[in-house]
């Protein structure tokens, strides 16, 4: 499969590939996807006491396409706040990378990812468990 | 001496065709372009003694005669036409065909037409290494079957399947045997009179000859009948009409004729190669699979899963080496092989999983920039994958409730 040039210069060279302490109660850890579906993201935000988010690390599993995803969103997320973070659409990183429709899903794991790294922060700090909006289904297979 | 890049090591699905091929079709290309169905003229004599030189050349790889030879566009037509044509042939002696799991799309999708149009199906399982036994198929066989259609060896895994032991039990029972001989002839020694068998695919591109040209071999003594799936002027004693492609014969004839000349010494040493590269991948990483069987396999193919490291993923990252993946993201199904899965591979590993295909034109150096280059790789995303990360710690990645999509 061919591919557009961000996707592979992410690919190539990966953004904030790493892992920060998941027991950190500042930080937010998301695991979307399945190894039998062959994508599995990680991804870690850490968040301030403000609600920004100070850093983000992600390991993932996957095509390229996943993997340039997942290191395009912890570019964006880092530096916002949560509540911004939260607004990032699947869409909008597909649209980014320019990706093809087959590899849909894989900007849909990567909003997965960053809604469930946040959750998981949230429940740390005991707040509001805001129903988490899973991303909307745009992907063509199962 | 340097080596060239990108490395072509993909010889399964395809070979680049031998210079001494083309040399042998040039003239087939240009100044002898006449029909060899053409009798009234030496432009159509010219070439029907090319096309007659070429049979004799296929007919000798597979120890047949070069009158069982019919040439078609390729193998597919090949499978195509020993199912369909035999099953038409054979359909009031009855209904029964028995094939495999993991035998190519060609033969399994000619089995589902044929289940639709009434035919009963019977795909054998296979071990974990993807072989089946004679004992196997002497239960499968009933007083309906007409038919057993199996490979030589796999085209993803390189398995080799016991033909001759297949051919005694098909002989014995009085049903028609069909082998794919694709990917195993010219690689491994096949005979069609010591194996038995009745019907043989076969395919150039895959033995360095040109793409577009494939033959069906059709026993003689005793009589094979099959009914032609394409109608016509009559070629090939009816049994596939259409002017014959004489440059892609000649060419197919002149790699046949190389394949078995050089078998001994080729077979060796790209077993060699390929035993280096996978001696040298398995002394690197840990959590390696190899897939398809330990040693009844093809000389110069090695498939192994690389856990915890996506197969596209892997591709991309050696883009410098020409290889191919079971993994989902290469296919437009989204499904694993199919073949790793029918072997009992689970999910996660088919995705994992990266073809090697040794093959004539591979060298030694290669074979060492290949080696050295696919395991620094595999460590690079290692080091990005969660599930590595976590199989490290020692958590069970099947006690997981992944979230499925």
């Amino acid at each position: 499969m061919a591919y557009g040039d961000k996707v592979l210069d992410h690919y190539e060279n990966p953004r904030n590939v790493g892992t920060l302490d998941k027991n950190d109660p500042n930080v937010g850890t998301g695991l979307v996807g399945a190894p039998a579906c062959g994508d599995v993201m990680r991804l870690q935000v850490k968040i301030s006491d403000d609600g920004k988010i100070e850093d983000a690390k992600f390991k993932t599993f996957g095509c390229g396409s996943a993997i340039a995803s997942s290191s395009l969103v912890t570019e964006w997320v880092k530096g916002k706040s949560v509540d911004e973070a939260m607004t990032i659409k699947n869409t909008q990183i597909a649209k980014e990378l320019a990706l093809p429709p087959v590899k849909i899903h894989c900007s849909v794991l990567a909003e997965d990812a960053i809604k469930a790294a946040i959750a998981d922060w949230k429940k740390k700090k005991g707040l509001s468990a805001q129903p988490q909006t899973p991303a909307e289904e745009k992907r063509i297979d199962g | 001496m340097p080596i060239k890049l990108p490395i072509y090591m993909d010889n399964n699905a395809t070979t680049p065709l031998d210079p001494r091929v083309l040399e042998a079709m040039m003239p087939y290309l240009t100044t002898e372009f006449g029909n060899a169905a053409s009798r009234s003229h030496p432009f159509g004599w010219k070439a029907e003694e090319a096309v007659d030189r070429a049979r004799e050349q296929i007919a000798a790889l597979i120890g047949g005669n070069e009158k069982e030879i019919v040439f078609t566009s390729g193998a597919t037509e090949s499978i195509n036409l020993a199912l369909k044509g035999a099953g038409e042939f054979y359909k009031e002696k009855g209904n029964h065909i028995i094939t495999v799991r993991t035998e190519h799309k060609a033969t399994l999708d000619t089995a589902k037409r044929l289940e639709r149009q009434g035919f009963d199906v019977t795909y054998l399982p296979t071990d974990k290494f993807g072989r089946i036994s004679a004992q196997q198929l002497r239960e499968a066989i009933t007083d309906k079957t007409i038919l057993v259609s199996v490979m030589l060896a796999n085209n993803e895994i390189g398995t080799l399947q016991p033909i001759a032991e297949l051919g005694e039990v098909t002989r014995e029972k009085g049903v028609l045997f069909h082998v794919d001989a694709v990917q195993g002839v010219g690689k491994v020694p096949f005979d069609v009179e010591k194996m038995k068998v009745d019907l043989a695919s076969l395919s150039a591109h895959k033995i360095y000859g040109p793409k577009g040209i494939g033959a069906l071999w059709v026993r003689r003594k005793p009589r094979v009948r099959i009914a032609p799936i394409i109608d016509g002027g009559g070629h090939e004693r009816g049994m596939r009409s259409g002017t014959l492609n004489v440059p892609g014969i000649v060419g197919f004839g002149q790699a046949a004729e190389l394949a078995q000349q050089l078998m001994p010494e080729e077979g060796k040493r790209t077993y060699q190669l390929r035993k280096k590269l996978q001696d040298y991948l398995f002394g690197h990483l840990d959590h390696l699979e190899l897939n398809g069987h330990p040693t009844e396999r093809l000389p110069g193919n090695l498939n192994a899963s690389f856990a915890y490291v996506e197969g596209e993923a892997l591709m991309m990252a050696i883009k410098n080496v020409a290889v191919s993946s079971g993994s989902a993201c290469t296919s437009a199904s989204l499904e694993p092989s199919y073949v790793l899965r029918a072997c009992g591979v689970s999910e996660d590993l088919a995705h994992t999983s990266i073809r090697f295909g040794i093959g004539r034109f591979n060298t030694d150096d290669e074979v060492d920039y290949v080696g050295k280059y696919v395991v620094e790789q595999v460590k690079r995303l290692r080091e990005m994958s969660p599930l590595y990360e976590m199989a490290n710690e020692g958590i069970d990645l099947s006690k997981i409730e992944w979230a499925a999509h």
